[in-house]
């Protein structure tokens, strides 16, 4: 009923049915750059945009945000010309809204339950984000947030990505001690090496850690828990740990030719890119092999970044190949769209059988064609492969990005803790408890591949229960 | 940053001894495990075998021959110099039991990693051989190293300027045909641990080796050091570096090894260039 008599208002206030276009570089031209695709709104097309938004009595928009940002309010401060408020109102739910507002599948969370969505384009609210945070960073506006007086507890955080900043943030605020231990040279986990530069800039990423450091967050790098310290010597030495370490190791198809040279896992392709640079080599030491044709077999969102990535490298041609049809592709729309725009060729209902070698390096695959069957217990259509239906590309470069398995180095070395039969990190949904008394654990550790903000939602929840856990510690 | 206490020079001219400063992680270290560095900002991520650990004093020691970019540039680094990275230890710690007799085979400077091995087997009541090969007497490294931890030293080189003349595998096969071994042990360059594999399979011996794919991050989040070991994809990073020589498949091994052979050319020729205007300015006065 709300929503009905909402979408009447929407007709009687004549709101744009669709979202403010946002300005972006040339598809053409982008293809041989690193820059980011989209360039932001003005602050001209942020307040065209927020006026937009219905400022629901009861948003629904909040409850499809997995760290449950104050949308309207914020939104409403935008239409008032009010940056800074917006801002302030977004950080209070989330620590990383200049990288949210550019990675969030919207269309499956805040977007997809805007009242305006239903009539029309719902509101660009990742846009308005993105913008608000943008924003505040350009003008140095940039705040430390305050922090409680300190508790004298301490708290370890096991990986520095989305959810361990996250639970480090609420963790400091609260007036906790909090050191962050990172196996990387660098913080920021996928956001540094799985993401791109032209999707979410470096500095970016950079400068939301920056406001922890000056919260007092310490961040120890190089540190492998598991190896150079275990979870059970930290358990010892804080008052709570909490383990974030993802889902990031690569899984493989195991068929004919996988171990030739030029195929690659997304993770080794992206992260010779993102984190170690080697789009710059030789002025940066890591090398890449440079494709001419290249297939990447899987259709999330770390495919369409290592395809768009391989073109931006020189490849002349770039292939999807994914087994599902083009409604299945788990992948942000937005992205999808920049991928067609760049020229990718999206080989869909399509599965890789082997791959075929010359002199020890990739020169063909072989595929084979899908039909979709009955629908699975998730209700996805299974695909079946058809007979007899066997073609070969000629590629010189594979990645495979059929997804990730959670990386055994603490759950082997942690005593007594339960895992699921795949290896992930027993937890609750809600505090991100496992089976050891002070360790809690969130993010794709637990819940296998998912989202930056859902990593972030169960950061912030094992914040709140590590506090009171901790708290109620003598 | 990790602070180099101590360089030598231990093989000329490439070979290069380091006692690096690493507290925790010579607490936690066990022989068989690697670390991996990164030099400066700009460098790669190279892995290297741990050739000694000191919990006492809290240093770790590397052994390093400069063959590429990196290792070279290494190579002008001093004692006092720091390296930006040091992550470690890594993979997994060689498997030290007792079994009787065990001999351990190196070849080239696979023998410094041995070295911290040979001595945990000594440690744990076994009776040590250790074959070491070069292709001549001064390419040897080690030797007085490994003469305190083991029972017998069995050199060989190439070119018989020193001990047997010939490869490992001879003097290996000798041995196990004399005295038997529970065990083999077998750390070198990808072609000798795989005749060693060949030499030990008649004999039925256990023999382990320590693989040497390329490697980034060391942690198994890439699967770039992704080997063939029983017809399964494996990490060598986290699952090795040790496998059970017989199983791995190493034409696999040594063709992937060479996947950035053109690109490493590239890196060095460049570094040379710019290395070498380095040292020229560096001869020329600053200023008047």
């Amino acid at each position: 009923m709300t929503d009905s008599r909402a979408a009447k208002g929407v007709a009687a206030k004549k709101i744009a049915p669709k979202k403010t276009p946002i300005p972006e570089q040339d598809s053409q031209a982008r293809r041989s750059n690193f820059g980011e695709v989209s360039l932001g709104y003005t602050p001209g097309q942020a307040k065209l945009e927020a006026a937009r938004c219905l400022n629901c009595a009861k948003p629904a928009c909040v409850s499809g945000c997995p760290v449950g940002v104050p949308i309207p309010r914020f939104i409403q401060a935008l239409n008032s010309g009010n940056i800074s408020t917006a801002f302030d109102i977004i950080k209070e739910a989330n620590l990383l809204p200049a990288v949210c507002g550019r990675v969030c599948p919207q269309e499956s969370q805040c977007e997809q339950r805007c009242t305006l969505g239903k009539k029309f384009e719902p509101v660009a609210i990742g846009r308005l984000e993105r913008f608000a945070a943008d924003w505040i960073m350009q003008s140095g506006l940039t705040e430390v947030p305050k922090i409680a007086p300190s508790t004298n507890r301490r708290v370890a955080i096991v990986g520095s990505g989305p959810a361990g900043l996250a639970c480090a943030y609420e963790l400091a605020k609260a007036g906790h001690a909090v050191t962050i231990y990172e196996a990387f040279h660098e913080p920021g986990g996928v956001l540094l090496y799985g993401i791109p530069e032209f999707r979410l800039p470096k500095r970016i990423v950079a400068a939301e850690i920056e406001v922890l450091r000056k919260m007092g967050v310490q961040i120890v790098v190089n540190a492998v828990v598991g190896k150079l310290i275990s979870v059970d010597e930290l358990l010892s030495e804080f008052d709570a740990c909490f383990v974030a370490t993802g889902a990031g190791t690569p899984k493989f198809m195991c068929i004919e030719g996988e171990n030739l040279n030029g195929v690659y896992s997304a993770n080794e392709f992206l992260t010779r890119i993102n984190f170690m640079r080697s789009h710059s080599f030789p002025e940066y030491d890591t090398p890449i092999r440079k494709g001419q044709r290249i297939a990447v077999v899987g259709g999330g969102n770390v495919a369409m970044d290592s395809v768009r990535t391989a073109l931006r490298l020189g490849a002349g041609e770039g292939i999807i190949v994914y087994r599902r049809s083009e409604e299945e592709l788990p992948a942000r729309r937005e992205e999808v769209h920049h991928a067609r725009e760049e020229g990718v060729r999206f080989e869909l209902l399509t599965d890789i059988v082997r791959i075929i070698g010359r002199d020890g390096s990739v020169s063909e695959i072989e595929c084979i064609k899908m039909g979709l069957g009955e629908p699975d217990a998730g209700g996805r259509r299974k695909p079946v492969a058809i007979k007899g239906s066997e073609f070969r590309i000629p590629v010189d470069m594979v990645i495979m990005s059929i997804g990730t398995n959670p990386n055994p180095l603490v759950p082997q070395s942690t005593r007594d803790l339960a895992l699921t039969t795949w290896g992930y990190i027993v937890a609750d949904d809600r505090t991100g408890e496992t089976s050891r008394p002070g360790l809690y654990a969130g993010g794709d550790i637990v819940t296998g591949s998912a989202t930056v903000i859902s990593a972030m939602g169960a950061g912030r929840r094992a914040a709140e229960a590590i506090h009171g856990h901790v708290m109620r510690k003598q | 940053m990790a602070k180099i206490l101590e360089k030598r020079l231990i093989r000329k001219p490439d070979v290069y001894f380091y006692k690096i400063a690493a507290p925790l992680i010579s607490k936690k270290a066990l022989p068989g495990q690697f670390v991996i560095i990164r030099l400066h900002d700009k460098g790669e991520r190279i892995p290297l075998s741990l050739a000694d650990i000191d919990p006492g004093e809290g240093t770790i020691s590397l052994i390093v021959m400069a063959v590429g970019k990196t290792t070279h540039e290494f190579s002008t680094f001093n004692a006092g110099d720091d390296i930006l990275d040091l992550c470690g230890p890594l993979g997994q710690p060689t498997h030290v039991e007792k079994v009787g007799r065990v001999v351990l085979v190196g070849g080239g400077f696979g023998a410094a990693p041995l070295y911290p091995i040979a001595r945990a087997f000594k440690a744990a009541g076994n009776t040590v051989t250790v074959v070491m090969g070069a292709r001549s007497s001064d390419l040897l490294i080690y030797e007085q190293e490994m003469r305190q931890v083991a029972d017998r030293v069995v050199i060989t080189t190439d070119d018989g300027s020193k001990g047997m003349k010939g490869v490992v595998t001879a003097a290996l096969v000798q041995e196990l045909e004399q005295h038997g071994a529970g065990l083999v042990v077998c750390v070198g360059p990808a072609i000798m641990m795989k005749f060693v594999a060949q030499a030990t399979r008649p004999f039925k011996v256990p023999t382990i080796v320590s693989l040497n794919p390329i490697m980034v991050d060391g942690t198994g989040m890439c699967g770039g050091c992704r080997v063939i070991v029983g017809g399964e994809t494996r990490f060598a990073c986290v699952d090795g570096p040790e496998f059970d020589g017989h199983l791995v498949d190493w034409d696999s091994l040594m063709q992937r090894q060479k996947g950035y052979h053109r690109e490493e050319r590239e890196s060095f020729e460049a570094w040379k260039d710019r290395h070498r205007r380095m040292l020229d300015k560096d001869h020329q006065p600053l200023c008047e």
